[in-house]
């Protein structure tokens, strides 16, 4: 069991085909990574360079076209609910309010082995967490945007997922909101222990929350460019570090890498 | 106020001119009445709706609710096959490539080509045209409900996929409360074409009912009753399809 610790997550020689109406697309290519238990990791390019679909494979919402993927030294199969996802777009169900949707992932992982009492504290308690007490009962279109990507957040950690996945889980947010739920998800890796994946195109957030950033080239055919171990110790705190020599040097890396070495498709 | 009174004053006038351009073409005689008498008429008749003199001879209420009634069943069996085929259909492709062919080529068909196959099995006229109402009401609900299922963001699929629900929870949690919308629209859909056929199908399979009443007076060549009979028939359209848009509309806004 200790020899998956440090190999939580092994993306081995993975690629990704897509069958399209214009032929073969070839997303991502020769992917290797591995992935510590209780790592935090970014994945950041720019659009289109396949870091979704790189998620998507650890879900196991796609299957990949070649090499494999295994969670815990077992291959991926399909998605589950050991992998928590964080969806781009909070993928609130609006007919059920904040608290059944968060439920619904509870019963499904927990109801066979826990009381009706004990499922519904488990979800009061994950939404105390990321500070919703007040909002359960409210339906998804009455809260903010920032409300309804902390209850997708409390669904994906309610599950006690092995590995959280979050697709540019703060994208849609104003920075003063999106600041704030960085924080927020800082204490409560630090609390949960999460082995956490995250897709983000922002290089502040990248290295505020990262252990590593990994950095993916354009696509098509994208694949990992360069890895950044962020050596920042923890807990980490916006303020200070805003002007931490070694914060500015992290960041001007990962900004290196995406204007110069990897400019924007557009843009070349 | 001056925005109610937009809102109500155009239809009113629409109306008024109706009436007017019927009273101009009718005044000088012929065999359609006035508007008057027409209403003298509708006075006569709505003064006694439910009366009963045999079983060829009663009240325009009686007729309505006749047909209002085969309406209902005919609706209803409509429903409780077609709903669930609509589902099947839009969760499963094979089945979908099988059963869409032969939906194809029936759906086009007019309800009353179904009327003879009704007799021949049941023998009776009642089921005949419950059985037409059946088969014209099932195809928008068949077709909507799968509609609705293959229309399910993909993202509350990935959700359930993630949360790995069983096929009774996505049923339940995310297919049915999304698709709700499309089967509302396929039972409004069904409802206003059964009340179309119904008509039609009771004028040639006798009875008691609204069709029947028509073609009975016709019979005895009382035009205003026709002219009435076309009024009821409309308003009972307009407060079916209006009572779905109205249920539809709360659901939404629920939602």
């Amino acid at each position: 069991m200790k020899k998956h610790l440090e190999k939580f997550v092994q993306i081995e020689n993975v690629g990704m085909t897509f069958d399209t109406k214009k032929g073969k697309f070839v997303a991502l290519t020769d992917i290797h990574l591995t992935i510590r238990q209780g790592e935090f990791v970014s994945l950041i390019g720019h659009s289109g360079c396949g870091k979704s679909t790189l998620l998507n494979l650890i879900a196991g919402l796609t299957l990949p076209t070649a090499g494999f993927l295994l969670c815990a030294g077992r291959e991926i199969p399909g998605p589950g609910p050991e992998r928590g996802v964080v969806f781009q777009n909070h993928s609130l169900l609006p007919w059920l309010t904040c608290f059944d949707n968060v439920h619904l992932a509870v019963e499904r992982v927990f109801g066979k082995t826990e009381s009706k009492p004990q499922l519904k504290e488990r979800t009061t308690r994950v939404l105390e967490m990321v500070g919703l007490a007040h909002a359960m009962h409210k339906y998804p279109g009455e809260i903010s945007g920032g409300m309804k990507q902390r209850v997708g957040i409390a669904r994906a950690l309610a599950m006690e997922p092995k590995v959280l996945l979050m697709d540019e889980p703060f994208g849609a947010l104003d920075a003063l909101t999106r600041a704030r739920l960085q924080d927020e998800l800082m204490k409560i890796c630090e609390a949960t222990k999460a082995t956490t994946v995250m897709v983000t195109h922002d290089v502040d957030e990248a290295v505020l929350l990262s252990d590593r950033i990994v950095m993916m080239t354009n696509g098509p055919a994208a694949t990992i460019g360069e890895i950044l171990t962020v050596d920042l110790p923890r807990p980490r705190e916006r303020l200070s570090l805003a002007h931490d020599a070694k914060y500015m040097d992290y960041r001007s890396a990962v900004i290196e890498f995406l204007y110069a070495k990897q400019s924007h498709p557009l843009a070349a | 106020m001056r925005a109610r009174l937009g809102v109500v004053l155009p239809p009113l006038m629409g109306l008024v001119l109706l009436i007017g351009i019927w009273h101009l073409a009718t005044m000088n005689g012929g065999n359609i009445p006035t508007p008057g008498k027409t209403w003298d008429a509708a006075a006569i008749l709505f003064a006694d709706p439910f009366y009963r003199n045999g079983p060829n001879d009663q009240g325009i209420g009686w007729n309505i609710l006749a047909s209002l009634e085969r309406v209902a069943i005919g609706f209803g069996f409509a429903a409780l096959i077609g709903i669930p085929a609509g589902f099947i259909l839009g969760r499963f492709a094979t089945i979908a490539g099988m059963i869409n062919p032969i939906i194809s080529l029936l759906r086009p068909v007019s309800p009353l080509a179904w009327l003879p196959i009704g007799l021949l099995v049941f023998q009776r006229a009642d089921p005949a045209a419950i059985w037409t109402i059946f088969i014209c009401s099932i195809w928008p609900m068949i077709m909507n409900t799968a509609q609705g299922v293959m229309r399910v963001p993909q993202d509350y699929l990935n959700v359930a996929r993630v949360l790995n629900l069983s096929e009774w929870k996505i049923l339940t949690k995310i297919l049915f409360p999304s698709v709700l919308p499309y089967m509302l629209t396929g039972i409004r859909l069904s409802i206003g074409t059964a009340w179309l056929v119904i008509v039609a199908a009771e004028m040639l399979t006798g009875g008691v009912g609204i069709g029947f009443w028509v073609w009975d007076e016709w019979n005895n060549l009382k035009v205003e009753h026709i002219i009435i009979a076309i009024f009821v028939i409309g308003i009972v359209g307009l407060v079916l399809e209006q009572t779905l848009i109205f249920l539809a509309r709360q659901l939404h806004t629920e939602g």
